[in-house]
């Protein structure tokens, strides 16, 4: 028996409508969301996270490489996928996109002129594991300019979108470096009201965690929504 | 319950989506099992659903990605639940997803396929559902349906548009992110 999910706590999350951030204006919905019951639908999901996924795509400095390693300041993400009861969620599948050192995304759309990077592509792909944890080796992103306000300035940042073990923990987001100048001045962070949830996404310096002369080490825990608890579970829990 | 830990916030997928959930939209190939568009089952009737997703202007969101999770033509979720994702072509806006009728999976529910939309302007992605407009009877019943107004129920039935150049079913989707006729989009 599967049991339901707690609602979405829809004051951690984003505004839809955030003038701040001019895309908004015309794509977020006028009308209030319709909350309905889970069903078994909801509770379960596709099982992306027991597949098996190539030898490197986790590995953004090697996978796309042609020449030698893509060039950048050689970072671990690395972190744990909990849910909201701080179960693990073993076997998610984390996808990831970024832009290269030099703030350039590969992809036709970026007419940015920095320069593209040879040997890195942007795209990579892990599952977490039985204690939840996962593991990225990559380069930090450059900032880059977009046009919003004028030429506005994205900090650095990795795109992440996370499976876990049901649809209803779907989650798109970003993850920003700590001691970022750009993170509080960013209308896609602002679009976030609660200081502390910008918090969260910030992912930490975590130097006990380097590959010494070789990689730095960020740290970013990801929060999937968490089933409510069964009456079974509290009784087990109490005795 | 105070000590539960909270969610992890959403942030809008932007423009450059595809790069990592959809490779094959900008020339590059799938990784090995990405998933794509297509769904194969054997379960049920396989059909065609496409559409486009539309802006408070009415015009096509051609950054958008959407995905699909949807009971087996029997009815069965869980493990044989079928997802599929798709991203709106730059040039026409247009998103095609081929799978199967979805069968039954809840008692008192007419059958549908959930629906999720991610791009650029969405902070936190967008739920759906659509359902099938030979289901009148059933989407009578629904309780879930029986909430909302008419109107509000007409934005989540599909048109049936004729065949496919395969002779596959083929249903027409259009999902208005704002303004007239807008979608009705669920905390679920
Ligand atoms: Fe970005």
């Amino acid at each position: 028996m599967t049991t339901a999910f707690y609602r979405r706590d829809r004051s951690q999350q984003p505004l839809p409508l955030s003038p701040g951030y001019k895309s908004t204006v015309l794509r977020a919905p006028v009308r209030p969301l319709h909350a309905l019951e889970q069903t078994s639908l909801e509770q379960s999901g596709p099982a992306l996270g027991h597949t098996p996924l190539g030898a490197l795509d986790h590995d953004l400095i090697r996978n796309a490489a042609t020449t030698g390693d893509a060039l950048g300041e050689r970072i671990y993400v690395f972190g744990r996928v909990l849910d909201e009861n701080a179960r693990p969620v073993p076997n998610a599948l984390i996808e990831i996109w970024q832009a290269n050192a030099a703030g350039r995304y590969a992809h036709v759309r970026d007419g940015y002129l920095a320069p593209l990077d040879p040997n890195f592509s942007g795209c990579g792909r892990c599952v977490s594991d039985a204690e939840g944890r996962y593991l990225f080796r990559t380069i930090k992103p450059g900032p880059y300019p977009w046009p919003n306000n004028g030429s506005d300035w994205r900090p650095a940042h990795i795109h992440l979108s996370v499976f876990g073990e049901a649809f209803s923990q779907r989650l798109i987001t970003q993850l920003y470096f700590e001691g970022d100048p750009l993170i509080p001045l960013c209308p896609i962070v602002n679009t976030i009201p609660d200081k502390d949830a910008v918090d969260r996404l910030v992912a930490r310096l975590d130097l006990r965690n380097q590959e010494p002369f070789d990689c730095l080490a960020y740290r970013f825990d990801i929060v999937l929504r968490g089933r409510r608890q069964t009456h079974f579970e509290n009784r087990t829990e109490g005795l | 319950m105070n000590d539960r830990l909270k969610e992890t916030p959403s942030q809008t997928a932007g423009p450059y989506v595809h790069i990592g959930t959809a490779p094959q939209a900008i020339g590059r190939p799938a990784l090995p099992n990405q998933p794509g568009p297509v769904i194969e089952s054997n379960t049920g009737e396989a059909i065609v659903i496409e559409g486009l997703v539309r802006d408070g202007s009415g015009a096509p969101v051609r950054d958008a990605m959407l995905e699909i999770w949807q009971a087996d033509g029997m009815g069965r979720v869980g493990e044989y639940g079928l997802f599929a994702r798709a991203t709106t072509d730059f040039g026409t806006g247009t998103f095609r997803f081929r799978t199967v009728r979805p069968g039954r999976h809840a008692e008192g529910h007419a059958p549908h396929v959930a629906v999720l939309i991610f791009a650029r302007g969405i902070n936190i992605h967008l739920h759906t559902r659509m359902y099938f407009p030979e289901d009148r009877e059933a989407l009578a019943k629904d309780p879930d349906m029986r909430r909302l107004e008419p109107e509000a129920v007409a934005t989540l039935i599909a048109t049936e548009d004729g065949k496919t150049e395969d002779g596959l079913p083929l249903y027409r989707f259009d999902i208005r992110l704002q303004g007239e006729n807008e979608t009705v989009f669920f905390d679920i």
